[in-house]
């Protein structure tokens, strides 16, 4: 039988077991839409109607995020693709495995400015992983078999597929025939880790006295935590992770010392700063986790684990390299510990451990909640006891993603969701869509800020209409607080355009889409209000907590700073700031 | 320090745009580029010269190796190579005096005047971008109204190839 580009089109995301497509459609994706609309109707394929294509690509990243499948959009020529371009750079920047199919014109207008024209190839190249323009019909389904196993296979990422219109249009039709086996010369990621790089890095190991693992999300990627909590449980390392590798060691276990980087703990910073080993694990030395790379940890040698060779000695040059999947990678290094009987001796680190606990005992994150001003960080800790540390959680980018990071304490993968490469405002609410669409029956929370709802607010009503009973989180400071922190401490306090004026009445705004909106000012209520959203598993409410105006996010590492020169307080930023003010006077 | 790079990827639409996006994006410099399909047609084979320290050179191979429509790639500065470079030189020989320096010149570097017209010299020479250099140098005295130059290609001396 012979199928049009549409049906093929179809057959392919069948093929692939894509249940769920988000999208938004549009005149040059007609054809693709009609057919989505019969496989609906058959019950195939779900699709999720976004109110803005950017809220599409952040929802099916949330539902690869939380998932071990890719996420699939679907949007219109010209200013739908266009509008979907922050999503793919944010999954290409957070290695998220996504196929975004894009309408094109007709072929024979391509070229001619014609209406709703753009180069979605060109324009979306430096900012994915790869993109295809399809050109004839035949060529439809072998592209998409490329797209999903480019964007699902070695370090993932995003995949832009353009389809001009007059090849779904059913004037040609073809047999439909799925490729099975995908060889491509020019493409074949690295798998296996090199067996002796696997025993040197061993042997490195075995003489250091103050290692540390330091863990990214490549190992959330690649679904190696298991191996991952072995090998460190069985050497008794300290346990550090970025801010995308949060959950891929329990972070309650006493191995772990915290996420390290900018707004990482004391401890993490120090013991990195300290250590004379590193071993990163599908992390990629990134400059908000190292700081300023001449001060970087200046007495470690580097093991390095990662998928993607180009990460290696990128940043801070790796002693021992290992390319390959990680988690085959671990799996090998166990192995070859099991063969060689290394038993590693627990107590081997003990003063290491003194000297860790010591920068333990400063409590870094400690905070007071007085019965004032409600603390973010209260709201978040909060937040984690009612939900027993079980939710998978959503976070939007600013003060709030990073006392999130810090007190919602994850024990498990994937249930950690940010935007922690591009740091996009907007990613919180239509990522914790697309979780709370793969995993109908968990609890899902966004953590937001008053300035990072608003940037897809709109997307309130695609929770309406799926039903999806979010817990959404504002953490409203009335500024964009995150860069009045920056001003505060670098600018002597000009909030130039921090200040969050106009904001709605966030309740009426909620019960205007048909949900629960609550206002929260005191202490006292925190919980409260937490207990009733958790408890509804029907209803999306929107907890507008009014917390203190000018709360800055510690410990902090001014960017550019060694990992030994933190502010743990804002009595040390002043005596850092009055510091500088004073040497530059004297050079001047 | 100066590499010549070797990049054997596939003869698609926009290949050649991921290279050099590449190089811009992430400000790697470029000193010149060539590029044509091979004997294989389904093949394209480019030539990249660039300056850098070793580790940003090493960084631009991985992320080469990285972009999907490359098969393959050679730092060819790795190997004895031999490079060469094609020029087209167009010089204006006003009087009797200056047509022989030309073409003095011209023997000394072996090259040959492919066109003569309207007192233009046209010189065609091949070399090594040095010479080339040289030669650009040796016309100094001269009227350049116009010069072209390929960018470097490059090939390694013996066994080893870049080939699939
Ligand atoms: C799309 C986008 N624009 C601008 C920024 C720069 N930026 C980073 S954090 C931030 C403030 C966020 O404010 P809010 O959401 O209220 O969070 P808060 O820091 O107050 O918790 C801004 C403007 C960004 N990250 N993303
Ligand atoms: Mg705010």
């Amino acid at each position: 039988m012979k199928l049009t580009g549409a049906e093929i089109f179809i057959e392919c995301l069948k093929a692939e077991k894509v249940d769920t497509i988000f999208g938004y459609p549009g005149g040059a994706v007609l054809f693709l839409y009609d057919e989505l609309y019969k496989a609906e109707e058959r019950g195939e394929i779900r699709h999720i109607l976004s109110r803005h294509e950017q809220g599409a690509v952040h929802a099916a990243e949330g539902y690869a995020k939380s998932t071990d499948k890719p996420g699939v959009c679907i949007v219109t020529s010209g200013p739908g693709a266009t509008n979907a371009v922050t999503g793919i750079a944010d999954a290409y920047m957070d290695s998220v495995p996504l196929v975004v199919i894009s309408g094109q014109v007709p072929r024979q207008l391509i070229g001619n400015d014609s209406f709703q024209e753009i180069d979605i190839i060109g324009i979306t190249r430096p900012c994915v992983k790869h993109n295809f323009l399809v050109t004839r019909i035949e060529d439809i389904a072998p592209t998409m078999r490329k797209a999903f196993y480019i964007a699902t296979t070695g370090r993932p990422g995003p995949v832009v597929v353009d389809i001009p219109k007059d090849l779904t249009s059913g004037v040609d039709k073809i047999k439909f025939e799925y490729p099975k086996d995908l060889k491509m010369r020019s493409y074949q990621p690295t798998i296996k880790g090199n067996k002796r790089q696997i025993k040197s890095a061993l042997n490195l190991i075995s003489q250091a006295k103050k290692p540390i693992l330091y863990a990214g999300g490549g190992v959330i990627s690649a679904r190696a935590s298991e191996e991952l909590t072995e090998f460190a449980q069985a050497y008794n390392f300290p346990v550090t992770t970025t801010l995308m590798g949060l959950g891929c060691y329990p972070s309650t276990d006493k191995q772990y010392i915290g996420m390290l980087g900018m707004h990482g703990t004391f401890e993490a910073n120090r013991t990195m700063h300290y250590a004379d080993l590193i071993i990163a694990i599908g992390a990629r030395f990134d400059d908000r986790v190292t700081g300023d790379l001449n001060k970087f940890s200046p007495y470690a040698k580097v093991i390095h684990i990662d998928i993607d060779p180009a990460t290696i000695s990128k940043n801070v040059k790796a002693h021992n390299p290992i390319v390959g999947d990680v988690k085959q990678v671990l799996q090998t290094l166990l192995e070859i510990m099991e063969e060689q009987e290394i038993n590693p001796d627990k107590s081997a680190y003990d003063t290491w451990w003194k000297e860790i606990q010591e920068w333990q005992s400063v409590n870094c994150l400690h905070y007071d909640q007085d019965d004032t001003a409600i603390k973010a960080q209260y709201v978040v800790e909060k937040l984690w006891e009612v939900t027993q540390g079980e939710a998978y959680v959503a976070s939007d980018v600013g003060q709030h993603q990073m006392w999130a990071a810090q007190y919602y304490k994850f024990n498990k993968p994937n249930r950690w969701v940010n935007s922690g490469g591009l740091g996009t405002m907007g990613f919180g609410l239509p990522a914790a869509m697309g979780i709370q669409l793969a995993h109908p029956d968990e609890t899902v929370a966004c953590i937001t800020g008053d300035g990072s709802i608003q940037m897809c607010i709109q997307e309130l009503g695609t929770c309406t209409q799926y039903k999806l009973p979010l817990n959404i989180i504002n953490l409203n400071n009335g500024y964009l607080g995150m860069v009045r922190q920056w001003q505060e401490f670098f600018y002597e306090e000009r909030y130039a355009m921090t200040y969050n004026q106009s904001l709605p009445d966030f309740v009426k705004l909620a019960e205007s889409y048909g949900h629960v909106g609550l206002h929260i000012d005191k202490p006292a209520d925190v919980e409260g209000a937490l207990r009733e959203a958790i408890a509804d598993t029907k209803r999306l409410y929107f907890l507008d907590f009014a917390t203190e105006p000018q709360g800055n996010v510690y410990p902090m590492i001014p960017a550019q700073y060694g990992h030994n020169e933190m502010y743990l307080t804002k009595e040390d930023a002043i005596t850092d700031m009055q510091a500088k003010a004073k040497a530059a006077k004297e050079a001047e | 320090m100066r590499h010549i790079i070797s990049v054997l990827m596939e003869n698609a639409t926009g290949a050649l745009s991921r290279v050099s996006g590449l190089f811009s994006q992430r400000g790697y410099n470029i000193e010149s580029l060539t590029v044509a399909p091979t004997d294989d047609p389904t093949l394209s084979r480019m030539t990249l010269v660039t300056k850098g320290n070793d580790a940003s050179v090493e960084q631009i191979v991985k992320q080469l190796n990285k972009l999907i429509d490359v098969v393959k790639v050679m730092e060819l500065s790795d190997y004895q190579h031999i490079e060469r470079e094609i020029m087209f030189v167009k010089v204006a020989a006003s009087n009797m005096e200056a047509c022989a320096s030309i073409k003095r010149m011209a023997d000394i570097f072996r090259a040959r005047v492919i066109d003569v017209k309207n007192k233009m010299y046209t010189l065609e020479v091949t070399g090594s971008p040095d010479k080339l250099d040289g030669f650009l140098e040796t016309l100094e005295d001269h009227k350049v109204i116009e010069v072209v130059r390929s960018g470097a290609m490059g090939i390694t001396r013996g066994a080893n190839a870049l080939k699939i």
